[in-house]
């Protein structure tokens, strides 16, 4: 639909040409923290919050909270995109690498995919090489606060270089798969795969 | 499925809703039509080339090619001030959609049904309430709906309308800033005990849906699962601290 002009659209550029490059395609810079979700927030006990990592391992493994604040800490500074075209540059998430809970249980040479499960029922589903390599966290503090319960807390998955979706809230476990298996958003119409560069926003995009 | 493409619509009519809010009739050559509760994505695109998308939930029941938005104008917008301010009939619009597959509502999904709306969430509501009307369904309905004022109700008169129909329809409004004289309903926030008093009871397992700004979905869902209600059948969406959905 190339040439077609919205009479009278000015439109608010964004000033700072370097805050312009960090943006996707069909982006715009947001300095809050929307809140978005499907349904009610679930409050999770910390006394019984577990975090699993299970499928196709050599170890199944299972930690508490303590447990899992006692593992490597490792945080992420970036940018963070969510599909209904809100960024936040330049913000802060803590936790844990998810490459340290891949090395704990041991994947086995079959695994392609991973689906996400989460207190409330949310599942969301990533190629495996999308979780590893310094590329996904397991999140329980944002810009240096312990992660609020309507932004995920006590824990999500981020994976950063997908669309937030991805990034899935109150997580529970990790279930490691030899195929890939749609999860909640993915089956109602939003793209597979998420990357925010190549605007994968919906089903055929 | 196919790509949601973008599509070239013709505005047929901007209607004025409350001094802040405007309705938009658009004619869609090619409109599939859509589920109520949907949105779709709005993209303007300026002389030079520079663009702007944002998402806007659609306020009509599906009927042919006509779809019909309501936008709120937030002062420090990009988008909404041009939608609610500059857009009139006649003009041409880039829309893609529609999109979202879980705030969503058909007759044959049943009920009894709970619609919680802040403010300009009443949209994506409407759109159910109007599917509801046009299809005839009986499926009992209540609506809470906060407003800050009376002027600001959104959709005021067709609301008493579908009310007044008895076909099972009830529309319970909350003022929180300020009220008419001699007003009786609400005057103050949602909160528990108004949920208590105007919503179903657990045990008759309504669908709830919430929309609007994020501290009133947080409250009201909140609410609700505290007071016995199945959070799988509590669906939100939320409306960030720049008014997108």
């Amino acid at each position: 639909m190339g040439g077609f002009v919205s009479r009278g659209f000015k439109g608010r550029r964004q000033a700072d040409a370097g805050q312009v490059k960090r943006l996707p395609p069909g982006q715009y810079a947001e300095p809050g923290f929307p809140v978005l979700t499907a349904g009610p927030t679930p409050r999770v006990d910390l006394a019984d919050w577990r975090l699993k990592v299970e499928g196709l391992v050599a170890r199944p493994r299972e930690w508490t909270w303590e447990e899992v604040q006692a593992l490597p800490r490792s945080g992420f500074e970036g940018d963070i995109h969510c599909v209904t075209r809100w960024s936040k540059l330049g913000t802060s998430f803590a936790g844990v690498s998810v490459d340290t809970l891949l090395e704990a249980v041991e994947p086995r040479p079959e695994v392609s995919h991973v689906v996400a499960f989460c207190y409330g029922g949310y599942t969301t589903n990533l190629p495996l090489d999308d979780l590893r390599g310094g590329k996904a966290w397991v999140v329980w503090e944002h810009e240096g606060e312990p992660l609020p319960a309507e932004h995920g807390g006590p824990a999500r998955l981020l994976v950063p270089h997908l669309y937030l979706w991805k990034s899935a809230k109150w997580l529970a476990g990790l279930r490691l798969l030899d195929h890939d298996a749609p999860g909640f958003w993915e089956s109602l119409g939003y793209h597979n795969h998420g990357d925010p560069w190549r605007e994968e926003r919906y089903w055929g995009d | 499925m196919g790509r949601l493409s973008w599509r070239l619509a013709e505005v047929a009519e901007v209607r004025r809703e409350t001094p802040r809010v405007v309705s938009i009739a658009l004619d869609v050559p090619g409109w599939d039509g859509h589920l109520p509760g949907q949105h779709v994505d709005v993209r303007l695109t300026a002389e030079d080339g520079y663009q702007a998308e944002r998402a806007y939930s659609i306020a009509s029941a599906p009927a042919g090619e006509r779809v019909e938005l309501t936008v709120e104008r937030l002062e420090d917008g990009e988008v909404s001030p041009y939608l609610a301010g500059e857009l009139r009939a006649g003009d041409r619009l880039e829309l893609r959609g529609p999109v979202g597959g879980y705030f969503v509502w058909e007759p044959d999904r049943g009920g009894p049904l709970l619609l919680v709306a802040g403010g300009s969430g009443v949209v994506p509501l409407m759109a159910m309430l109007r599917r509801r009307a046009a299809a005839g369904s009986q499926v009992p309905a209540r609506l809470l709906y906060s407003s800050r004022t009376l002027e600001d109700v959104i959709y005021r008169e067709e609301l008493d309308r579908l009310a007044a129909a008895s076909d099972g329809l009830t529309v319970t409004h909350a003022l929180t800033r300020a009220q008419p004289p001699g007003w009786t309903g609400y005057a103050r926030r949602i909160d528990a005990v108004m949920l208590e008093e105007v919503g179903w009871r657990p045990g008759e397992r309504p669908l709830a849906y919430v929309c609007g700004p994020t501290r009133l979905v947080e409250v009201v869902a909140g609410h609700l699962v505290a007071l016995g209600h199945d959070p799988a059948r509590v669906r939100t969406e939320r409306f960030g601290p720049t008014g997108v959905p």
